[in-house]
């Protein structure tokens, strides 16, 4: 094993300073019942037999609270399926951080959710993938999945939590988004998460299904405000606009490497959940090292902090340290360059192919019914091995 | 825009909304889903006051007393940070409650 370098220094060799990351993502399992066409897990998935034992998640958590980190947001795959899934929770409460519950809501029955509650849980954020069992069920690849989505929600608010409903929007069902938001108020949650698909790995596999139109973007954007003003003070409303349709790009996890962390179900620990798409960047593990460690000095979390490896346009544009010129792993995937100003931004010269592209995608002919999508799964070990 | 807080509402921090010593940063923070913000003494003052029994009016006198300030000026300082937080789901309220039995 290389030793890590002993000063923090972008990957042009410049020094920087880090800071203290205030959350961490930590996907528990890749295992999931829902086969969700947009994933945000790696097109390779970790299998089972490499997933963290329940003691090394709670170690990690101690290294994450004696960082820094306040909130950990438990996830997957499908948390739930872990077993000890209760045991890693309570670890995380004692460890002094907040729990979020990021859930399916499949696979785990109300004594569970009883025990998860006992366990520490601070609050639940479920994912919606439709507002009808027709669409729930289509996009998740997963029968009846909406039907226990309703029930998982009802015994969220007998039990008492505070609830987040996610929803990821797309073309095929951005038109219903007024729907999903009066579905978030009847669930009584306090918070919606309205994400517009990102596309990075598996929903790139599905882009021209997903794509949303720009109209759709500018309807979605028209929905958000009203709702906002319509229900200030009664449900909270998160939005992750279509940045394909935008003029400057989203601030890339607030600045690589400058407040949050992910985990993942082997222990890897990268500075955003994409971050693997960086094909050349190596990542350490916390089996390994220390989080502090890999958090202060790994080549990974170091190269992109601060502003001095910027390229132009980035580097004499006023906007720097507002979006830190976008996402690294949209600009690898698009501009084959992760120190590329990200391609959506409309100072990059990729920027009229990049639009162009999606207005394309955007334009094809994919109804709901006959869309044809490439869902989320793991590979069968006789795939693997042939 | 209608004011979301009156005097006889009694502010609390529902569930999933803590208040906590940052031990790193040294600082106090109000965690709550999906959230941890910084907090200044004056914030810390006032969301140490959310009992879930006291009104607006009986928190606003208490603190005037405590700091000896005019009780306007720190009835509008509560009315404004809290307005924030109500917003964010993140404090919530419920009406006073009367007694419905004349008791001595």
């Amino acid at each position: 094993m290389k030793d890590l370098p002993t000063q923090p220094r972008d990957l042009d060799g410049n020094p920087v300073t880090p800071g203290l990351p205030m959350a961490m993502l930590a996907e528990i399992t890749h295992r999931c019942p829902l086969a969700c066409p947009y994933c945000s897990n790696p097109v390779e998935l970790t299998r089972a037999a490499e997933e963290l034992p329940a003691e090394d998640w709670a170690r990690i958590f101690r290294e994450a609270a004696d960082l820094g980190v306040l909130q950990v947001h438990i996830s997957g795959g499908e948390p739930g399926a872990r077993r000890d899934l209760a045991q890693i929770v309570a670890s995380a409460r004692d460890a002094g951080l907040y729990v979020n519950l990021i859930t399916s809501g499949i696979g785990i029955t109300r004594a569970r959710l009883e025990e998860l509650d006992q366990a520490g849980v601070d609050h639940v954020q479920l994912s919606l993938q439709g507002i009808r069992p027709d669409m729930a069920d289509r996009i998740s690849g997963h029968p009846g999945s909406w039907d226990k989505k309703m029930g998982f929600a009802g015994w969220v608010a007998e039990i008492g939590f505070p609830l987040t409903i996610n929803a990821v929007v797309h073309r095929q069902n951005m038109e219903r988004l007024p729907d999903m938001i009066a579905l978030a108020e009847t669930l009584g949650a306090r918070r919606i998460e309205v994400a517009t698909v990102q596309f990075h790995g598996w929903a790139d596999l599905n882009r021209k299904a997903l794509m949303p139109t720009r109209e759709q973007a500018v309807f979605a954007r028209q929905v958000v405000n009203d709702a906002r003003t319509r229900l200030r003070g009664k449900l909270v409303i998160d939005y992750v606009p279509a940045d394909h349709h935008a003029v400057y790009p989203k601030a890339c996890m607030g600045g690589w490497g400058s407040t949050g962390l992910n985990v993942g179900p082997d222990g890897s620990v990268l500075p955003c959940h994409a971050a693997g798409s960086i094909t050349w960047m190596r990542f350490e593990n916390a089996r390994d090292r220390s989080l502090s460690d890999i958090w202060h000095l790994s080549e990974s979390f170091n190269a992109f902090r601060g502003t001095e490896w910027m390229p132009e346009p980035c580097q004499s544009c006023d906007r720097k340290t507002l979006d830190f010129g976008g996402c690294r792993c949209q600009a690898m995937a698009i501009a084959g360059d992760a120190r590329a100003t990200d391609p959506v931004c409309s100072k990059s010269p990729l920027h009229a192919q990049v639009v162009a592209r999606a207005e394309a995608d955007a334009a094809t002919d994919t109804t709901a019914d006959t869309a044809e999508l490439i869902y989320r799964r793991m590979k069968k070990t006789r795939e693997l091995q042939g | 825009m209608e004011p979301l807080i009156r005097p006889d509402d009694i502010p609390y921090l529902p569930r999933g909304v803590r208040l906590q010593q940052d031990r790193v940063r040294g600082i106090r923070v109000l965690q709550a889903p999906e959230r941890a913000m910084q907090l200044d003494a004056i914030g810390d003052a006032i969301l140490s006051e959310l009992d879930g029994r006291r009104s607006m009016a009986a928190i606003t006198g208490d603190l005037a007393a405590r700091y000896n300030a005019p009780s306007e000026q720190i009835a509008g300082d509560i009315r404004d940070f809290l307005t924030g937080l109500i917003e964010r789901r993140m404090v919530f309220l419920k009406p006073l409650e009367i007694d419905a039995e004349d008791q001595p």
